[in-house]
């Protein structure tokens, strides 16, 4: 099944490509791509006046399967992910099972095989069942077929433990991802620490927290002399500290996801609990430097940190309810508005960050439109304005900080192993 | 004249200075209805209020009551440890079912932040808040701000000082928002632990020094000690706290003849003051209590007078 697609504007950051060009898809690959490809396909898609790109590759999603069908599914995330554009997920273990072994990977797997419309990776735990008591079997987890480790959603408390678990993954060349939060820090709060918090009353989330836990990572991570991967960026003292440790030459990379360049704790001034999240949304400031740390190059990657919550998680006293929100669906649009619209980023800069980036820091063969690579492609118009609306989310969970905002860039057909799995 | 246009009173940051001398204004003319032989007015008959209390409380739910039935409203008061909430209602499902029941405004108290907030938003009656959480506590702010200025004549350019655990105190905001949009100065005083997070946006200045904030003060406001929270696990020693920033005589006798002494009750005798202030000629404590009433009166009212223009259309 071939499909050829004609006039788009192609962007390609890993082969230099931003121009007007046709792409052929064929047998699950890109086959050509030049200014014009004549040629008798099964079926032709018109993309003149849209932009044609990698599909993107989001390195932090929460699929909740196996163990909470009731928020999300692979089966829905996947269509959620399809619908925005992404074409490769990587799968946060914390599922119930935790994936910490083989047995429960081979459990994924088999679900990922029957049901995702897009490409699933999945990362292992750092500790049995997350508790950061005891490491995982990281070599035994690498075989089974995990791409990267992390305890996501919390972070390994114990400074020998995560050495070991930093060299051990080092040796089994595997990438660690740290979810950086210091409890001790951070405790009971609910949103970030400062005069919004005085004003709603709510306990807070301090910069410390975070920035703390990603400065002793990232020292960890130096001194066992691997590769370590940081994950939710949200304030300035993380960007400085990210950006001084690469200036020194250690391995590390990181990701911000789009709500904290989207929004600041403000949004949080009518208690709306789909603006809860961890790490919380911060000052003006620190979107600021997210946005600056993105263009700087100091950030590498855009995630989603999909994580969808049910509405009786969600529909209750704020202090009570879950911490997250669903992003698959709202990525790239929320990017067009706030990165690109605002010369942050160009559109090849865009795509560097959320499809190529990604697949180079997980050592992923994706995120490249070049010959004899798998056709995962995104076909969009980025001109297209329109409002994010509850009814049209296909998540399974509906908790969207973007409900209700006016966005840009429509997502119009998802192509992933050369088939078409989303249309608009 | 402007008119009150809100079905619900969630907090005073919402209300600009002119509803909030609306309410008061209300609130003068409504406290001596508490003084005639019989105390009734028919402004809320056939209305139904539910006090819906989610927090033990004494005094705020019987001033809620004695209010509204002192303008002929029906009265329903829930506690929340016999009805379906301890079967595991969320507030919600019991804000719907209490909607459904034709009730008019529904009074809250819970401990959670932004309560009721959830409330006014999903639900098509009035919603009051009697405090929710940390974060405010209106009519508490209302009825001592009433009081300051039934005894001072004005709160533009007063000075007042809330003395007390600043950072989990739903009174202490509510006042702090009340009285900076009236134009008062206010200065608000705790150990360093009990001041929250960038509180001088506020518009407040805060100290640690309780001499320093009682110099010049018109008024001070003396909030109860809750040293019950795992938060004010910091300042374990009851006696410290007394010595630090109890409002005794002598500390009384530094600050401006004829300062007025506040408290929202109830009082811990010999922790946040003496017994000498509590009872003393300075005290205006009991009159804040049979002010709450007038006060309550005039928010139950302006309220409900809301929603049924709504209801009719008559306002958005």
């Amino acid at each position: 099944m071939a499909i050829l697609i004609k006039g788009g504007r192609v962007v390609d950051p890993a082969n230099k490509i931003d121009a007007p060009m046709d792409i052929l898809v064929d047998g699950g690959k890109i086959s050509r791509v030049a200014a014009n490809i004549d040629i008798q396909a099964d079926s032709v898609i018109d993309a003149s006046g849209k932009i044609v790109a990698p599909g993107m590759v989001d390195m932090h999603v929460h699929l909740r399967e196996p163990g909470r069908e009731d928020k999300e599914t692979v089966a829905t995330g996947t269509h959620a992910a399809a619908k925005g554009g992404v074409t490769s997920v990587l799968a946060m273990p914390n599922t119930i099972p935790a994936m910490d072994c083989p047995e429960h990977v081979g459990l994924l797997k088999e679900i990922i095989k029957r049901t995702a419309k897009i490409n699933v990776f999945i990362c292992g735990t750092i500790t049995r069942d997350r508790l950061g008591k005891e490491l995982s079997g990281i070599e035994e987890l690498k075989k089974s077929g995990v791409c990267a480790l992390s305890d996501d959603g919390d972070s390994v408390d114990d400074d020998k433990l995560m050495f070991r678990a930093l060299e051990e993954a080092g040796r089994a060349g595997i990438l660690t991802i740290c979810h950086c939060e210091d409890k001790a820090l951070s405790g009971k709060g609910v949103i970030n620490l400062g005069f919004n918090s005085t004003r709603l009353g709510l306990r807070g989330i301090s910069n410390e927290s975070e920035y703390k836990r990603i400065a002793r990572d990232i020292d960890l991570a130096g001194k066992a002399g691997v590769p370590v991967h940081i994950a939710h960026v949200s304030c300035r003292q993380s960007i400085e500290i990210i950006a001084e440790a690469k200036k020194k030459g250690i391995r590390v990379t990181c990701e911000t996801a789009p709500h904290y360049f989207s929004f600041t704790d403000e949004a949080l001034l009518g208690y709306d609990t789909n603006m809860k999240m961890n790490p919380p949304l911060r000052s003006p400031e620190d979107l600021k430097e997210v946005k600056k740390g993105l263009k700087d190059g100091i950030i590498d990657a855009i995630a989603s940190d999909h994580a969808p919550h049910t509405e009786n998680e969600k529909d209750i006293e704020f202090e009570r309810a879950a911490f997250g929100k669903i992003g698959l669906e709202s990525g790239l649009a929320a990017s067009v508005v706030e990165l690109i619209d605002q010369s942050v980023l160009t559109w090849p800069e865009f795509i560097q960050k959320a499809a190529l980036n990604p697949s180079r820091i997980l050592g992923i063969n994706k995120g490249t439109l070049s010959v004899g690579a798998d056709a995962d492609i995104m076909i969009v118009d980025a001109g297209k304005e329109f409002v994010l609306e509850k009814k049209n989310i296909v998540s399974k969970s509906k908790n969207s900080p973007f409900i209700g905002r006016k966005v840009k860039g429509l997502v119009e057909y998802t192509i992933c192993n050369g088939k078409l799995v989303f249309k608009a | 004249m402007m008119f009150w246009s809100k079905k619900d009173l969630l907090g005073l940051e919402y209300l600009t200075q002119e509803e909030i001398l609306l309410i008061l204004d209300t609130a003068e003319s409504f406290k001596e209805v508490s003084s005639r032989e019989i105390k009734k007015v028919p402004a809320l008959r056939g209305k139904t209020a539910v006090n819906l209390f989610y927090e033990p409380s004494t005094r705020t739910r019987i001033s809620f009551e004695v209010a509204a039935k002192r303008l002929s409203a029906d009265v329903i008061n829930i506690a929340t440890d016999t009805s379906s909430v301890r079967k595991g209602e969320t507030l919600i499902d019991t804000g719907k079912n209490i909607q459904a029941l034709k009730a008019d405004i529904v009074i809250v108290r819970h401990s959670c932040s932004g309560a009721a907030n959830m409330l006014a938003r999903a639900l098509d009656i009035s919603v009051v808040n009697a405090g929710d959480g940390w974060h405010e506590h209106p009519t508490q702010a209302l009825l001592d701000i009433f009081t300051l200025r039934e005894k001072l004549g004005k709160i533009a350019g007063l000075k007042v000082t809330i003395v007390g655990d600043i950072a989990h105190s739903r009174v202490a905001r509510s006042n702090i928002w009340g009285l900076t949009k009236l134009g008062a100065s206010v200065t608000v005083c705790a150990p360093e632990l009990l001041l929250p997070a960038e509180i001088e946006k506020m518009k407040v200045k805060a100290t640690s020094d309780i001499d320093k904030a009682l110099k010049d003060a018109d008024a001070v406001n003396v909030l109860r000690m809750q040293f019950e929270r795992d938060e004010n696990a910091a300042f374990p020693e009851q006696l410290d706290y007394y010595k630090k920033f109890g409002i005794t005589e002598e500390r009384l006798d530094r600050a401006q003849k004829g300062i007025i002494v506040m408290h929202p009750g109830p009082i811990n005798r010999g922790i946040e003051m003496s017994s000498g202030v509590a009872d003393g000629d300075n005290s205006v404590i009991l009159e804040q209590v049979t002010n709450g009433i007038a006060v309550r009166m005039a928010v139950l009212f302006l309220v409900a007078q809301a929603r049924e223009k709504i209801k009719n259309g008559d306002i958005d």
